[in-house]
């Protein structure tokens, strides 16, 4: 295998195929630091003078920092509770699964997954409305359980190839139940904890429709929500409009960049399972 | 606490949240289709007249119509693209690293910025390419066009969808043992043997898992609709997702796009069983 020669057809093909993907990159960048009059004059080029102007005009349009911070928020606790809750609800299943009520759990969590979005949408946001849910906490709330159908099938398929004997020496010892799962279980878990990270961050971080239909004030908009709410303001100011999408996309991108061999990986396990 | 009792202080409190949030709204949502509410005021039962007066609904018809154009499309694309890439990412090719963390770019994108930009490459970027090399059909904004907005919105869905199935393909790629090539290739099989005899039979699991995921998110389609075409011109790029939202949130029709969810949910549910079913009698085949 390893003396094998390299495939340069496949190289070359690769090459062009990613220029599909790098352009429009290449042109997001450029034009998010064009003047409105060089973007007119010249698609292609590099900017001649980096404005840096449109970020903080963007910045300033669109209330960039509250939205960014809504979205950190929104991302970060709901991959933290999602991890914990998911993990936990999992462990507990995959060690009953001989029970008629947790294979019942099991195959009714993950059904889940076949259930659109908009069929429950209309009264999810009655009732969130109503309970005063229509906000951030409720979006962190919703993520969580959201993310359970998936995650349970995942979890469940992982924790059923850990061998039940670790636990009993542990339990023999006197190890309480919880112990064992915080203690034994869950470190066990690490690449599966990493992979639902990263799936429900990417979901948190991109999603649009729950926002847009859940929240009820404008100041708690996520990034791609607030994208979406500025874009009468950005009418035909396309360099502002570009700066203000590139500042949305960057800090994941820049997060890709250090990470992209984790993330990939990561991603790859999940589906294997 | 007995071990019994802790697993269910576990899960006990999961099943109430996920009763009360993800059961309760699907049942209340089953349960208003069969009234005439308009998400306030008084309501009565009508029994199945919004499903009879949703099968006459021109408008609902069309947008079933163009998610299912745009999702079969948009499915076949997205897999022969992503095949094609994780055949290639996975045979011995120079900056493989870099190549493929270019290739997976797009998945940790969200849509909805994506069509934006792309909203702009359509309506500026291509026309002005289009003209310069004086192209008739690239010179104007496809999205404009009745009959080429569609094709707008299979471009940005496959250019952002490909990268996920691609991470699918090429973790059922790695795992088929190199020695079967090396067998095949004493017993003088070239590429293409190759491929249908070996590599496709293999991921065929993971051929089922790609069509069906690829499937089932295209007829949710909505980020790309609402960015690129609003579902215009016209009508013509209205999702099944996009009716329901508008109708339900902006046209006082809950009940009836309660209905119309009902019908939508039967119809994914029927067509990921049906792809699974197929997809995996083919698999037996081999």
């Amino acid at each position: 295998m390893t003396n094998k020669k390299i495939n340069w057809a496949a190289t070359i093909l690769l090459a062009i195929g990613a220029l599909a993907v790098l352009i429009p990159l290449y042109l997001t960048i450029t034009i998010a630091f064009k003047t409105p009059e060089e973007l007119s004059s010249n698609l292609f080029n590099l900017p001649k003078h980096w404005m840096v102007s449109n970020f903080t005009n963007a910045i300033k349009t669109t209330n960039f920092f509250v939205a960014l911070k809504n979205s950190i928020f929104v991302s970060f606790f709901s991959v933290i509770l999602t991890v914990l809750t998911n993990s936990m609800v999992a462990y507990a299943i995959a060690r009953n699964m001989d029970k008629k009520f947790y294979k019942l759990l099991y195959y009714f969590f993950v059904s889940a997954m076949f259930i659109p979005f908009p069929i429950i949408m209309l009264p999810l946001v009655r009732q969130t409305s109503t309970w005063h849910l229509d906000n951030l906490f409720g979006l962190i709330l919703l993520y969580v359980v959201f993310n359970l159908a998936l995650n349970t099938f995942i979890y469940v398929g992982y924790i059923r190839t850990i061998p039940v004997e670790l636990e009993e020496a542990a339990i023999v010892d006197g190890a309480s139940t919880w112990r064992v799962f915080w203690k034994i279980i869950f470190p066990l878990l690490g690449p599966m904890n990493a992979t639902v990270a990263i799936l429900s961050c990417l979901y948190a971080w991109n999603d649009f429709l729950l926002p847009l239909v859940l929240l009820s004030n404008p100041d708690m908009a996520t990034l791609p929500l607030a994208q979406y709410i500025f874009q009468s303001q950005f009418s035909t100011n396309y360099t502002l409009a570009f700066a203000s999408y590139l500042m949305a996309l960057a800090p994941m991108l820049i997060v890709y960049m250090f990470s992209q061999k984790w993330i990939i990986s990561g991603v790859m396990r999940g589906s294997i399972k | 606490m007995s071990r019994k009792n802790v697993f269910l202080v576990m899960t006990i409190p999961a099943l109430l949240i996920f009763l009360v949030f993800h059961t309760f709204p699907a049942i209340q949502g089953i349960f208003y289709s069969f009234t005439n509410w308009h998400g306030y005021g008084d309501w009565q039962f009508v029994g199945f007249k919004n499903f009879i007066n949703v099968f006459k609904d021109q408008q609902v018809l069309d947008s079933y119509l163009f998610t299912f154009k745009f999702a079969i499309v948009a499915t076949i694309l997205t897999n022969v693209l992503s095949l094609l890439i994780a055949l290639g990412l996975n045979a011995k090719v120079k900056f493989q690293k870099t190549l493929r963390a270019l290739y997976f770019i797009p998945y940790i994108l969200g849509m909805l910025i994506i069509s934006f930009i792309f909203s702009f490459i359509f309506s500026k970027v291509l026309p002005d390419i289009g003209q310069t090399l004086h192209i008739q059909w690239l010179s104007s904004n496809i999205l404009g066009k009745t009959s080429t907005a569609w094709l707008g919105i299979v471009i940005v869905s496959v250019w952002q969808s490909t990268a996920f199935n691609t991470i699918l393909y090429l973790s059922g790629l790695v795992t088929i043992p190199g020695e079967l090539y090396e067998a095949a290739g004493l017993d003088g099989a070239n590429s293409w043997t190759k491929f249908w005899r070996i590599t496709f039979p293999m991921i065929m699991p993971f051929f089922t898992i790609n069509m069906v995921l690829a499937m089932r998110t295209f007829l949710m389609a909505f980020d790309q609709i609402v960015a690129l075409t609003g579902g215009g011109p016209g009508r013509a790029t209205e999702s099944i997702s996009y009716v329901i939202y508008k109708g339900g949130f902006e046209g006082g029709q809950f009940a009836y796009q309660s209905a119309n969810a009902v019908i939508y949910f039967i119809v994914i549910a029927a067509i990921s069983i049906f792809q699974i079913k197929v997809l995996q009698k083919r698999g037996e085949q081999y």
